[in-house]
């Protein structure tokens, strides 16, 4: 923050006082309440916000010169909260697995049941760990494809530790019994609302930043972020609609019903896959892939063709997760058209990825960090092609309500989602911090292959035990009478239950790896980079002078 | 040309913006905008009955536990659906649920017509250790919840907010509905007539979590888990066959 100047140090004061003073109000109206919980909680996090600048305040003016370097302290902060939050929602990950191989693991205590955990465990890994990866790569990716520095001083410093405190008032939320039960969106209303101020200024500060690039074009990685965001804000404002109790209640009634309900939330749910899960960190791969490979991507019509069959054929897709329930008939069949036809742009990607690597693939063997990338791309294919698949309704009438679903999402969230994210973070990481490369490549090459390890096994163990799960459910005597009752087919899930919470505690080992590694990184010695003269901002007219080069 | 006109779209940042807008609203509004207008999506049920108070603080116990992770509340159209837990779910069922908990995973069985087919006395057992009657289960414990009273003085409020989302409660519910939710787990006492008056003579007065003299979670969960598939009996005179899944066996 000491690129801050006074006037901005002081608004972000004022910022943080008057969040403080909502925190006392919902902490005064909500003493019989969690919500009271909450507005302690929101002090707090303001106080401690404020102590930093303050303790800043009295720092030296900052240097005109930073006009002329990206603005990267930011990204430097969301590094941080990224790794944190992945350990914290792995963590959680690997213990609701064990739960539910051996149940007396939360203790006796309420607050760490299965069902309070495992929307934490959610909530962590996508927005905990997954949002920060988007925000801090978005940081960094707009701002070197447009060779414009960021439009604003304060705002990214906003967005980080507003998202945040977003992060932490939703999984704080569900331990001590505050949810809205609407899958991947179990915040409630204050934390929701707190968000929709957060995602307006990430937008704004986004497409200002974007205003000012000094390239003609926009970049594809970009269409990605820009389509991430807007979409996001659309999906978040509509299935959380709902009515609080009072102002002093953290319960809210949500305003849709029954089959409309159903569907609102599950047009949310499959596009938090769309555009959160997969826009975003497309951009990632459309940025890092080409960097990472020094070659270009394969092909400019295919990049094309996958952003906008993405846009538009994803929005349709909700439906498949209500196939055979009270959802009519006609909008099942739509869901499951066009899961169907999302198959050729996300292959359209998956494939542009993999034939950008035509040419690098010795590098492929050589470089982890590539490799993470490329692996990524492989899962993204494979897990799309399943959706699809798992769309298709005989194949769901077998699938859903089993375990074989949460296989098919883990093996897009470890095998895609944190794949990439960690293969962009291994290149970010010494690009920011000017560091030569990464602290140990051994140890990067030891994370691959934990994350590897244990995605595999993690899937196999789910889709065996969720295959299995259907096919008792559904398997009958001779006689025409049902042959397993619900208990058999859960006996029969015990070992793979194990199996899946092994899977996972390699996944969170290295990511362990993956924490300690960086931290070595930054703690090294920066090397005196020159900066390569496309490297850095073209600074805008009538902004600061650029340093004499 | 396509890719021309793309050059074009991608000079400018607020257009980009707009055509992303565009392409991605057409999809959400044809699924869902309709469902409000189509008089066929809900079916009408006469008998449709509303959750009491206590019913209602059950179902928000059962949200608040993160119940539906586990268990479905939604028959699929499947013969093996059907024939393993009864008549499959229709929309009007789950009319007044804010929100709707169909759930998404079976990890435990499907509760859509739990109502009625174990007594109090196994549900409190059940929730208390759940191996103590079922020793396979891998089900959390929630012995806790007995010793938990339930919060009543605000329970009109949440009916009040029920009701301007749009489910029809009266006054006279909103006014009693602290007295109703006490009268509905304390059958002796005078506060427990004006529960079946309010709420119909369907409505199960009981002390669910064996203790009649106070109000509990337990009561309250046992009271919603009870009443799970019997808001209406419309499912039951659905004459329709359900669809049949390939038999694994053939």
């Amino acid at each position: 923050m000491g690129q801050l100047t006074t006037r901005e140090r002081e608004l972000a004061a004022a910022i943080l006082v008057a969040l403080a003073v909502v925190g006392i109000a919902m902490a005064a109206v909500g003493r019989a309440d969690p919500l009271g919980v909450h507005g302690a909680l929101v002090l707090l996090y303001s106080m401690v916000l404020l102590f930093v600048i303050m303790s800043t305040s009295f720092g030296p003016a900052p240097d005109p010169s930073r006009f002329s370097r990206y603005y990267d302290d930011p990204i430097k902060v969301g590094v941080a909260f990224t790794l944190f939050w992945a350990i914290f929602g792995m963590f959680f990950g690997v213990w609701a697995a064990a739960q539910l191989a051996w149940p007396s693991l939360n203790f006796d205590t309420a607050w760490a049941s299965f069902g309070r955990i495992r929307p934490a465990h959610t909530t962590g890994v996508i927005f905990g760990f997954g949002g920060n990866a988007l925000i801090s790569t978005s940081f960094h990716v707009v701002q070197r494809t447009s060779r414009a520095r960021l439009a604003d001083q304060l705002s990214p410093w906003f967005v980080l530790f507003g998202y945040n405190l977003f992060c932490i008032l939703a999984v704080t939320g569900y331990f001590i019994g505050v949810t809205q039960s609407k899958e991947y969106a179990e915040a409630e209303w204050y934390a929701d609302l707190w968000l929709v101020i957060v995602w307006v200024t990430y937008f704004v500060l986004f497409i200002r930043t974007l205003a000012r690039r000094r390239e003609p074009h926009i970049y594809v990685a970009n269409w990605y972020y820009l389509a991430f965001i807007l979409v996001v804000a659309i999906l978040h404002i509509i299935n959380n609609l709902t009515i609080p109790v009072s102002l002093g209640h953290a319960k809210s009634y949500t305003i849709w019903a029954g089959v409309q309900d159903s569907m609102v939330q599950w047009w949310y749910g499959h596009n938090a896959v769309a555009f959160f899960l997969t826009a975003g960190f497309l951009a990632m791969l459309y940025y890092y892939l080409p960097k990472r490979a020094e070659r270009p991507i394969f092909s400019y019509r295919l990049s094309i063709l996958s952003f906008w069959g993405i846009t538009f054929f994803y929005m349709w897709a909700g439906s498949h997760h209500l196939h055979y329930t009270a959802l009519p008939h006609w909008v099942q069949n739509l869901g499951m058209t066009f899961s169907v036809m999302l198959l050729v742009p996300s292959w359209a990607s998956a494939g542009n990825a993999l034939l950008t690597l035509n040419g690098a693939w010795h590098k492929v063997r050589d470089d982890a960090t590539l490799r993470f990338i490329m692996m990524a791309a492989f899962f993204y294919g494979l897990s799309t092609f399943e959706g699809s698949f798992l769309a298709v309704r005989p194949v769901n009438s077998l699938s859903h309500y089993t375990d074989w679903t949460v296989g098919h999402v883990h093996a897009g969230a470890l095998g895609w989602v944190a794949l990439i994210t960690y293969g962009s973070l291994y290149t970010l990481v010494p690009a920011i911090w000017k560091r030569e490369r990464m602290y140990s490549a051994a140890l990067v090459e030891v994370h691959f292959w934990l994350a590897v390890a244990g995605t595999v096994i993690y899937v196999f163990a789910m889709w065996n035990s969720g295959i299995i799960q259907g096919l008792m459910w559904r398997t009958y005597t001779e006689e025409g009478t049902l042959t397993y009752s619900f208990v058999d087919s859960l006996l029969a899930m015990y070992p793979y239950y194990i199996a899946r919470a092994f899977g996972g505690l390699l996944f969170l080992i290295g990511a362990v790896v993956a924490t300690y590694n960086i931290w070595m990184t930054v703690r090294g010695i920066p090397v005196l980079i020159v900066e390569r003269h496309d490297d850095i901002p073209l600074v805008p007219d009538g902004a600061a002078t650029r340093p004499a080069e | 040309m396509p890719e021309l006109l793309h050059r074009k779209l991608e000079r400018t940042a607020i257009g980009f913006m707009l055509a992303i807008i565009v392409a991605a609203s057409v999809g959400g509004i044809v699924e869902i905008a309709p469902l409000f207008t189509i008089d066929e999506t809900v079916e009408n049920a006469d008998d449709m009955r509303l959750y009491t108070p206590l019913e209602l603080a059950g179902r928000n116990i059962y949200i608040r536990e993160g119940c539906y992770a586990c268990h479905s509340q939604m028959i699929r159209t499947l013969r093996d659906d059907v024939e393993r837990y009864g008549p499959f779910s229709l929309a009007v069922e789950s009319k007044h649920d804010h929100p709707m908990l169909w759930g998404s995973k079976r990890t435990g069985p499907d509760l859509a017509r739990m109502g009625g087919k174990y007594s109090d006395f196994w549900h409190v057992a059940h929730l208390t250790n759940p191996r103590d009657v079922v020793p396979e289960s891998n089900m959390p414990a929630y012995a806790w919840l007995a010793r938990t009273p339930l919060r009543l003085d605000d329970l009109g409020s949440h009916l009040r907010t029920q009701r301007s989302v749009g489910v029809p409660y009266t006054d006279e519910m909103i006014e009693n509905a602290a007295r109703d939710a006490f009268g509905q787990a304390v059958p002796d006492s005078e506060q427990a007539s004006g529960v079946t008056e309010r709420y119909g003579e369907e409505t199960q007065v009981s002390a669910f979590d064996g203790v009649t003299t106070r109000v509990t979670e337990m009561d309250a969960l046992v009271a919603y888990l009870q009443v799970l598939g019997r808001l209406t009996k419309a499912a039951y005179g659905n004459t329709a066959a359900p669809e049949q899944p390939p038999n694994p066996n053939d």
